[in-house]
């Protein structure tokens, strides 16, 4: 394993992407930063441009207006850039799956390196995620 | 050779690099305390650097030239200050009449460079945050020079660092009369604003313009800036130390006073919320400055 990779795992800005949520998964991922979880732990930290981000954390059915944003917010970020699927929505768009409003999936836009389900998934499973996309990127 | 030693890795590059990353460490770890936090690892700033390293760079279409310049001229004057200020910290003697000046000049280029960087990226948001950090600028220099003035009165206007360190060694630091109190607290918010840290972090506001001047930016550059950050850490309360607080030179009383200087840093930044950039002039232009206006008076008048 390179010491790229190993830095990448060891530091990783998050950017926020809300795909028309209803704001759970959001509040969840609040948490995550809270004294409690306190993943900057770990060196996650919350950015606020995509240019620095390193994961694309997206929330929420991507609609029509959030699918093209969504596609150029990927094309606008460096690589490597991971994409995390987070709550039930992002994941497979549960109930919203026929929905006139829903064109597709987050993983038919932009390609997910983790999915963390739930709805909204709690505090614990988001790290667990975070946990397996480490894995994943370590090899 | 000896020149390039000294730039490169002793007082210049490497070392102040190194210190100021491990400031920043101390800067997050507190931070992380105060809010009840556990705070990231010793290795974490290095990490990030190594990291951005790693990531791809992607230049805006325009002023590419300018875009990918700014940084790098932002860093190497920033560390040729630290270096002419690490070298008369060790041989005062060998400090050049004037190098006070030349220091001056050099830390206010890292601001520039923001400067040029993020209005050569083309993005809006960049260049708000580029005209924020133009009137910060504009705003600290003014009480920042007049509470130098001060020292350079308490040292019969020696305009040499070495000249301040040894006046300071044989009649007591500039900091134990009142001018040299009051110009210290003026000096100290300055830095503030100098440093970009929150009270004063309008031009990178990250919940309001994003990452401001710095949005556009991604990998080697951006670590660049991050670097150049990192030494700036270093170097501007090292100034400090050296204009008022030098009377015990020891490397044991000189880590104490840095890393005194770095907690009230921490703490100002904990305990106030961000200004906005009119709140920021007005309070450098007013309060800050007529402070240091009344430390230049009580300076001629040698209290």
């Amino acid at each position: 394993m390179n010491l790229k990779l190993k830095a990448l795992t060891k530091s990783l800005w998050v950017f926020h992407a809300a795909c028309s949520p209803c704001n759970n998964c959001d509040i969840e991922i609040l948490d995550v930063l809270t004294p409690r979880y306190d993943v900057e732990r770990f060196g996650i930290v919350l950015v606020g441009s995509i240019r620095h981000a390193d994961v694309l954390l997206v929330t929420g059915v991507p609609n029509y207006k959030t699918k093209e944003r969504l596609k150029k917010i990927y094309s606008q970020a460096p690589q490597p850039c991971l994409v995390v699927a987070v709550g039930g929505c992002a994941c497979g768009r549960v109930m919203f799956k026929d929905s006139y409003n829903s064109p597709c999936a987050v993983d038919e836009i932009v390609p997910v390196s983790a999915y963390i389900p739930g709805c909204p998934p709690k505090p614990e499973a988001i790290i667990a995620g975070v946990v397996k996309l480490i894995k994943k990127v370590r090899g | 050779m000896r020149l390039l030693f000294n730039y490169l890795i002793f007082p210049g590059f490497l070392f102040s690099a190194c210190i100021g990353l491990m400031a920043g460490w101390i800067d997050r770890k507190v931070t992380a305390r105060i809010q009840w936090r556990v705070g990231p690892p010793w290795y974490q700033n290095f990490v990030d650097i190594i990291k951005l390293l790693g990531k791809e760079t992607i230049v805006p279409e325009t002023a590419k030239l300018t875009f990918l310049f700014a940084p790098f001229l932002g860093l190497l004057s920033l560390v040729l200050a630290t270096t002419i200020l690490g070298k008369a910290f060790i041989l005062p003697s060998e400090s050049f009449l004037g190098d006070l000046i030349v220091i001056l000049y050099l830390l206010i280029i890292p601001a520039i460079a923001i400067i040029v960087g993020a209005f050569s990226s083309r993005n809006p948001l960049a260049s708000i945050g580029a005209s924020r950090e133009m009137k910060l600028v504009l705003a600290y220099e003014l009480p920042f020079i007049l509470s130098i003035i001060v020292v350079l009165i308490k040292c019969q206007g020696a305009i040499q660092i070495g000249s301040i360190l040894n006046h300071q060694i044989n009649f007591g630091p500039n900091l134990a009369s009142v001018s040299g109190m009051v110009a210290f607290i003026v000096a100290i918010l300055c830095m503030q604003a100098k440093l970009g840290l929150v009270p004063f972090d309008a031009s990178e506001a990250e919940q309001e313009i994003m990452a401001g001047a710095l949005i556009e930016y991604s990998g080697l550059p951006l670590a660049i800036f991050r670097l150049s950050k990192a030494v700036l850490l270093y170097t501007t309360p090292l100034l400090l130390i050296t204009l008022f607080w030098a009377k015990d030179l020891s490397p044991f009383s000189l880590v104490g006073k840095y890393i005194t200087l770095l907690v009230i840093i921490i703490l100002i930044k904990n305990t106030n919320p961000r200004l906005r950039i009119d709140q920021a002039v007005k309070f450098f232009w007013g309060p800050v400055t007529f402070l240091a206006l009344a430390a230049v008076v009580l300076a001629v008048f040698g209290l």
